[in-house]
């Protein structure tokens, strides 16, 4: 393939992106366009965000405890190889078909996807913290939730960030076919060709990665912020 | 050792396990091979006899992306197959101008085509403009194609149309027998419907423009959930099509709402294909398909989007059973 | 009135062509509902097997070309410390742009098909087990390698008899997160028309839950017994190290 060729269809995705262009399938209606882009990337990022907190919740507590008690390594490290091996269409598939489509639904099963590094990386986290620092805070007289909150959260989060990072990676890619349940996002010019032609294809993939590479260097640059300095000489 | 028993005991499970996915692999993949090409003079006059010359021509068979294009694209590949050509199946492109740019494109030889999809959604014509004959329809269909460097072959028995459908409780609910009848009702109902219904005039388009609806909400789901939306009571209206099975199989659950305005053409299925493809190519390839697709009346396409839509048969195997039925391979 | 126009139909079918169907008889697979329709399963079973043999391939050629490249990367890197951070940076780009929109964005240069999909997961693969690989090696304490030295081991020697043997279990940890990860996206390559087991999730079959649900039964036993296999593999090639479930 030219290069020729090549960066010709990338320049129609630009295009695409930012005016609408003639639709396909004759209407009339013309496809793509700014303002569109701008209410998909709303979605994309909304159903991302929302899937992502539901996540947090149910897995980073939970992690955080087990790690803390040292308990339940096998649940946990299970749970993180079975969650690494889930397939997203299928995921996407079932909820469609079992329990409805719609960004209710569909957010809760992509928080599924998240739940597994989540958990993995605060129970590893937790259980990496020195356990002399633990000694002294339970000299100290701490509370076993002080301890957590205080001593061992702090000290763990460059892992637990790195876990917070993979779900979010994952899953702002599935909600990449989340257009096929019905949740408008960034996916819909990549699935639906048949709409947005060429271009929107490019265009959408295009967004997605874009999107992607956003998302983690902020989580980064969240990681860097939260992380105390004298930790900061070790994560890379 | 103890623990070399054990290493030997979970290196065996892991060839275990591997051994039953490669198995898996290895035998259905032997029984998916295709029929092959030659038939024996069988019984009938209508059986397809295979010929030799025909074996020098490689064809690539499209079809749309949902089940009743797929059996369609099936009954023709193994048709001309059973003629004696060398035929690849891409089925499931995608919608109709995927699939006629696909033909354009020489990346398939051919694919069938509703005649007023073809007229609405290629060539811009209002639904009010597509004729009601089959015949009529085609040859209006064929003389835009061949502008185009296209050729379109003559229509099946059986044509299909796009259809508002509901069920029964919403019909009974908002008394609903005609589409005019949602007038005034519409804006509180949702409607699904596959993502290129918004620009086509024979869907969402032609409702708002020709039929003056407005909806309460539009989401675009996949055509194959179009019946799930329903069934889930996530959508008031849905968009169906008059072939399906589900129409008949389920008819206590749901219905659909006459088009009194006629924005919903029904369109017999002709065959889409460049013109140099079908001379080069020599007249079986014309005179198969046309014969082979004499036996799809309506009735006949609903018993085949049944087997694979409610029974989930294969498009393949659904095929085949038709076409043998029919006595057109032995 | 637009009625379905039909010709003087031929009806050539045999009678016994059409089945009766009324609501209350359909099969388990066509009521909306079903969870999982045993018969259905047991009947039609073998519909897996070519999808599951593009899947095997797709990963298996994935997973060799990542592990080639990745380990004469890593072994180039751990040399060449300048490359070090310019690598470690490519390879974190690689990871981030999900695998669906890396296989559209080749569609311009490579186009629809297999060999899209293979460069895409041997992409995810390689810096999966770059990482590792770079982690494995780094790990190797210097205590370690002086003593080697003294003994007077060349370094080459030193790379191949010490460092990587001290390094294996972290590669082999990086084969399989890789593996399993890439037996899981490989399910979208049904998008860019790669076959594999994604023709099963999706199509006609996006709303039947029981084929669905047997084409992740059959990527959970491959998941399965690739895991044990990398498992296997590595208390055979390092039997002095406790193997530690990661």
């Amino acid at each position: 393939m030219s290069l020729h060729l090549v960066s010709a269809s990338f320049g129609g995705a630009v295009e695409f992106i930012f005016a609408p262009q003639e639709s396909n399938v004759t209407g009339g209606k013309k496809v793509g366009g700014f303002d569109k882009t701008m209410e998909l990337l709303i979605g994309h990022l909304e159903v991302t965000i929302l899937a992502l907190a539901i996540a947090l919740l149910i897995a980073l507590p939970l992690g955080l405890y087990l790690g803390h008690k040292g308990r339940g390594e096998l649940f946990a490290v299970g749970i993180g190889n079975a969650g690494r091996a889930i397939p997203e269409l299928a995921v996407i598939a079932l909820v469609a078909t079992l329990i409805g489509i719609g960004m209710r639904n569909v957010a809760p099963a992509l928080a599924l996807l998240g739940i597994a590094p989540i958990l993995v990386n605060a129970y590893v986290g937790v259980r990496q913290v020195d356990p002399a620092a633990v000694d002294a805070a339970r000299g100290m007289g701490m509370s076993e939730l002080s301890i957590i909150r205080k001593v061992e959260f702090p000290l763990a989060i460059p892992t637990v960030m790195g876990g917070i990072r993979s779900a979010a990676i994952v899953i702002l890619a599935t909600a990449t076919i989340a257009p096929l349940a019905g949740v408008e996002t960034l996916g819909d010019f990549i699935i639906n060709r048949n709409v947005y032609g060429e271009n929107g294809l490019l265009a959408g993939a295009l967004l997605v990665a874009l999107l992607a590479l956003a998302l983690e260097g902020s989580l980064a640059l969240l990681q860097r912020r939260l992380t105390s300095d004298g930790l900061k000489v070790k994560t890379a | 050792m103890r623990t070399d028993q054990t290493r030997m005991r979970v290196l065996l499970a892991a060839l275990a396990a591997l051994a039953l996915t490669l198995a898996l692999a290895a035998c259905g993949s032997s029984s998916d091979s295709t029929t092959s090409g030659s038939t024996e003079g069988g019984s009938g006059a209508g059986t397809i006899q295979s010929n030799p010359d025909n074996g020098k021509v490689s064809l690539t068979i499209g079809s749309k992306n949902f089940p009743e294009q797929e059996i369609l694209g099936e009954i023709y590949a193994q048709a001309l197959t059973a003629a004696g050509y060398k035929v690849k199946s891409a089925l499931n492109l995608g919608s109709e101008t995927v699939a006629l740019k696909a033909v354009k494109t020489g990346q398939i030889s051919g694919y069938p085509e509703y005649a007023s999809t073809a007229l609405t959604s290629f060539f811009g014509l209002e639904p009010e403009e597509v004729p009601a004959d089959a015949t009529e329809a085609w040859e209006k269909a064929n003389e835009e194609f061949e502008k185009e460097g296209l050729q379109a072959f003559e229509p099946t028995p059986f044509a299909s149309a796009n259809a508002v459908g509901t069920t029964k409780e919403t019909a009974e609910k908002y008394d609903l027998e005609t589409v005019s009848d949602l007038e005034g009702v519409s804006e509180e109902l949702s409607l699904y419907g596959s993502p290129e219904c918004r620009q086509r005039i024979d869907c969402l388009a032609g409702l708002e423009k020709l039929y003056g609806l407005k909806f309460k909400s539009f989401t675009p789901v996949d055509i194959g959930l179009r019946y799930t939306v329903l069934e889930k009571g996530q959508a008031d209206l849905s968009i169906l099509f008059t072939t399906d099975p589900q129409l008949s199989a389920e008819s206590d659950k749901f219905v659909i709402l006459e088009d009194d305005k006629e924005v919903f053409p029904a369109g017999n299925i002709i065959f889409v294909t460049e013109k140099k493809v079908a001379e080069e190519a020599g007249p079986d390839y014309e005179e198969t398909i046309l014969k082979v697709q004499e036996g799809l009346d309506l009735k006949v396409m609903q018993e085949l989007d049944a087997r694979v839509e409610l029974e989930k048969e294969t498009p393949k195997a659904a095929a085949k059973a038709y076409l043998e039925s029919a006595g057109y391979i032995g | 009135m637009a009625s379905p126009v039909v010709f003087a139909a031929a009806g050539q079918v045999g009678g016994d062509f059409f089945k009766e169907r009324e609501s209350g008889t359909l099969p388990c697979q066509a009521n909306e509902n079903h969870l999982f329709c045993f018969d259905w399963a047991r009947e039609n079973i073998d519909r897996y097997g070519t999808p599951t043999q593009q899947h095997l391939e797709i990963v298996l050629l994935s997973v060799v070309i990542g592990f080639a490249i990745a380990f004469a990367l890593a072994l180039f890197a751990h040399r060449t410390r300048w490359a070090q951070p310019p690598l470690l940076a490519a390879t974190g780009v690689l990871y981030t742009i999900p695998s669906i929109a890396f296989f559209f964005l080749l569609l311009p240069v490579t186009g629809f098909g297999r060999d899209t999909a293979i460069i895409v997961l041997s992409a995810y693969t390689l810096q999966i087990i770059y990482r590792n690989t770079m982690l494995g090696l780094d790990n190797v304490p210097d205590s370690v390698k002086d003593a080697a030295r003294g003994m007077g081991l060349t370094n080459r020697q030193i790379l191949w008899k010490v460092e990587l043997p001290l390094a294996t279990p972290e590669i082999i940890a990086g084969l399989r997160v890789a593996t399993a990860s890439t037996i899981a996206i490989t399910t979208l390559v049904v998008l860019i028309s790669a076959g594999g087991l994604g023709t099963q999730m999706y199509g006609s079959n996006f709303n039947f839950p029981t084929a669905i649900l047997i084409a992740v039964g059959i990527i959970a036993l491959m998941v399965l017994a690739f895991d044990l296999l990398f498992l296997t593999t590595q208390r055979l090639l390092t039997p002095w190290r406790k193997v530690r479930p990661r």
